[in-house]
């Protein structure tokens, strides 16, 4: 088991001819994703890396059965792709295009309203159930099967602490990288709401940076429905205040938004937090033997 | 992207929002002109720089005569304005707004800004004008009020209204209020700011309703659709490391101390400044090459880093997921080679493409300390800058 994404999921790329997505489907291909579809305004009938590409989204899911695309998209043109899938009524959409600007985004949350469809990003790695579908650019190979639940705002923040879990034997059943922007679809809560469900996931790692206030209301969260461990991270402890440190959304302003308030949050929920993020798989093991779970979350 | 309060009240004006008369001025002769063309027997001399609080740190005058005027445009320019936004070092002032005087009836607050919560824009008001809006909002929450735009509808009518009623604007003068609030709205959502904030609003003693500051934030997704913004841009504003960097779209941000960083992704940048903390290192900057970095934006950027003196090693981390690890060992060799390599370079690659990268470097010939982990690499480049 695993949440979100499988190897029956059938895959879409949006902007599927534009260099990076063409290198990234490769690699989602190679790693045994379940491509069907591209979709590229004006190439229809062209094929990609194998895979049949589309004018629109609704004639890919049409024809192939696709249910989650991912966009690939320049930031000018993400925005509308978000809500072309989004009106092909796909189960997820998952963005890695950045820079979009907010305003299109809060125009698209406003869209999706009572519309079925779920988003990840935008701004973010992908989703990743390891040794089944990869969708997204995150690297394939530091992804272990198993039973732990990754979810995270930073993108190579992801890719550290996953790394790290496999580094010590410890697999995942899937990764999340929800994304850096104010304006996003997926949150924390939904996410480890998904693992709090899925049986085969044990414990989760949650990783979070300064700015907004979405590692408190996750804490807040945690601390009345989650029953499985989880252990945090927060980047940009030593980020000084008024600086937008690189993602739209981590800022320390006002005195909001700081990595001690996140961190003390995340304590009292009885989330243990890494004091560096070298120690993120560390901290795991040490909490999951508290919990009489390492020998149920060491898989090789 | 910030610009001064001149420019943004002449985007207001543009967009026919209240706001005084005024003309920016480079020297004291241009504002000796400036405040001729002005109608006011009181001429305001206000210090254009990219930071609030100017008015404490004594840099808006009142002149009641052209040679007042001259005097504090003398005095003001040239000066270095430290405010309690602008950091000990403070901004030199190289810039004035002269500007007509208002007679001023009672101080309010307007603002929109977007709401990372209900993911909308919401508009702020408040009674409590011309002090800090935060302050106000830490400690007496209840005097500020709220209102959630619908993105689809934009601004209505009986929202601008509730907040005119809510914060107390005289009754006869609501309608011009709502105006205000309506044509302030247009301008946010058109320029794609990402915060405006009129601090004070003003009731004048002629019943006029109009901007007294104007503090705009652009979003920098938007800038490549606002051409006009963008030539807004006060270079003199900014680091010079900043500005270079933002030409070729890295995220770089100057900061205080001997280690530089090149790190891909903004959580991995700033765990790696965590990191280096940690170690007892300072770092240099914060820089994210982003996702999609050419051999020639690595390249630029390592010149960047290069270019602070203050440098006195670099850590280059990189955990390639979009970014190609080879990618950026090309870019570090190029550049390390056009600009000669005098400091300690510690570079950790991991992720997409990484034995390509490594044995890149490998083979370069440069002398590069080779790290397996980030902690391992902050704990080496730490050592070896002492």
């Amino acid at each position: 088991m695993s949440i979100y994404i499988n190897k029956e999921t059938k895959v879409l790329v949006q902007g599927i001819t534009g260099a990076t997505a063409l290198f990234h489907t490769k690699e989602m291909l190679e790693y045994g994703t379940k491509i069907v579809a591209g979709v590229t305004p004006g190439r229809g009938g062209e094929t990609a890396e194998g895979v049949p590409v589309f004018n629109t989204v609704v004639d890919a899911v049409e024809e192939t059965g696709a249910s989650v695309s991912v966009i690939y998209v320049p930031a000018p043109f993400a925005a509308d792709a978000i809500m072309e899938a989004v009106d092909a009524e796909l189960d997820m959409v998952i963005c890695i295009t950045e820079h979009i600007p907010i305003l299109d985004m809060v125009k698209v949350k406003r869209y999706m309203e009572g519309k079925k469809t779920r988003l990840v990003g935008p701004n973010c790695p992908g989703v990743i159930t390891a040794d089944e579908c990869k969708i997204g650019i995150m690297p394939g190979y530091i992804h272990t099967k198993g039973h732990v639940g990754v979810v995270s705002r930073s993108g190579t923040l992801t890719y550290e602490a996953t790394h790290q879990l496999s580094k010590a034997g410890i697999g995942q059943t899937t990764a999340v990288g929800i994304g850096g922007d104010p304006v996003n679809g997926t949150s924390f809560i939904d996410v480890l709401k998904e693992f709090n469900e899925d049986p085969e996931t044990y414990a989760v790692v949650m990783i979070g940076e300064i700015g907004g206030t979405a590692e408190e209301e996750a804490a807040e969260w945690i601390t009345e429905h989650m029953t499985k461990p989880v252990v945090g991270f927060i980047g940009g402890q030593t980020a000084p205040e008024g600086k937008r440190m690189g993602h739209a959304g981590a800022i320390i302003s006002g005195g909001k938004g700081s990595a001690a308030d996140k961190i003390k949050a995340l304590n009292a929920a009885g989330v243990e937090t890494a004091e560096t993020p070298s120690v993120i798989g560390e901290t795991f093991i040490k909490v999951v033997k508290e919990k009489g779970l390492y020998e149920k979350v060491k898989t090789h | 992207m910030n610009i001064h309060e001149y420019q943004g009240k002449q985007i207001l004006r543009d967009y026919g929002v209240a706001v005084s008369n005024g003309i920016v001025a480079f020297s004291p002769e241009e504002a000796v002109r400036a405040a001729k063309q002005l109608t006011t027997d009181v001429i305001v001399v206000k210090a254009q720089i990219h930071a609030g609080g100017r008015g404490k740190a004594g840099g808006v005058k009142i002149a009641k005569t052209l040679d007042e005027v001259r005097a504090y445009a003398k005095e003001l320019l040239g000066e270095i304005l430290v405010t309690e936004q602008t950091g000990p070092e403070g901004k030199e002032v190289k810039r004035l707004l002269i500007e007509e005087g208002s007679n001023i009836e009672k101080e309010y607050y307007i603002g929109y800004v977007l709401d990372p919560t209900s993911e909308r824009v919401v508009l702020m008001g408040s009674e409590e004008g011309g002090v800090d809006i935060e302050a106000v909002a830490a400690e007496t929450p209840e005097k500020i009020f709220k209102e959630v735009i619908d993105p689809v509808v934009g601004l209505t009518g009986f929202q601008a209204r509730r907040i005119a009623f809510n914060i107390n604007i005289p009754k006869h003068l609501v309608n011009k209020a709502v105006n205000f609030m309506l044509g302030l709205y247009k301008v946010f959502i058109e320029k794609d700011a990402s915060t405006v904030e009129i601090n004070p609003l003003v009731v004048t003693a002629e019943e006029d309703i109009l901007a007294l500051d104007a503090k705009f934030n652009f979003d920098e997704s938007a800038l490549y659709r606002h051409k006009d913004i963008v030539e807004l841009r006060d270079y003199d504003e900014e680091d010079p490391k900043e500005i270079e960097a933002s030409k070729y779209d890295l995220s770089y941000i100057a900061l205080d101390g001997n280690i530089g960083c090149m790190v891909n992704g903004a959580g991995l940048a700033m765990a790696t400044m965590d990191t280096i903390h940690y170690y007892g290192g300072t770092p240099a900057n914060f820089l994210d090459v982003g996702g999609g970095a050419t051999a020639e934006k690595v390249t630029e950027a390592f010149k960047i880093i290069l270019s602070d003196e203050a440098v006195k090693g670099i850590f280059v981390n990189i955990f390639g997921g979009i970014m190609k690890c080879d990618v950026i060992a090309e870019g570090v060799i190029t550049a390390a080679k056009e600009v000669g390599l005098e400091v300690p370079l510690v570079v950790r690659l991991e992720g997409t493409n990484v034995r390509k990268g490594k044995a890149l470097l490998n083979e370069s010939g440069l002398d590069i300390i080779a790290a397996d982990s980030m902690a391992d690499g902050a704990q080496k480049i730490v050592e070896r800058v002492g």
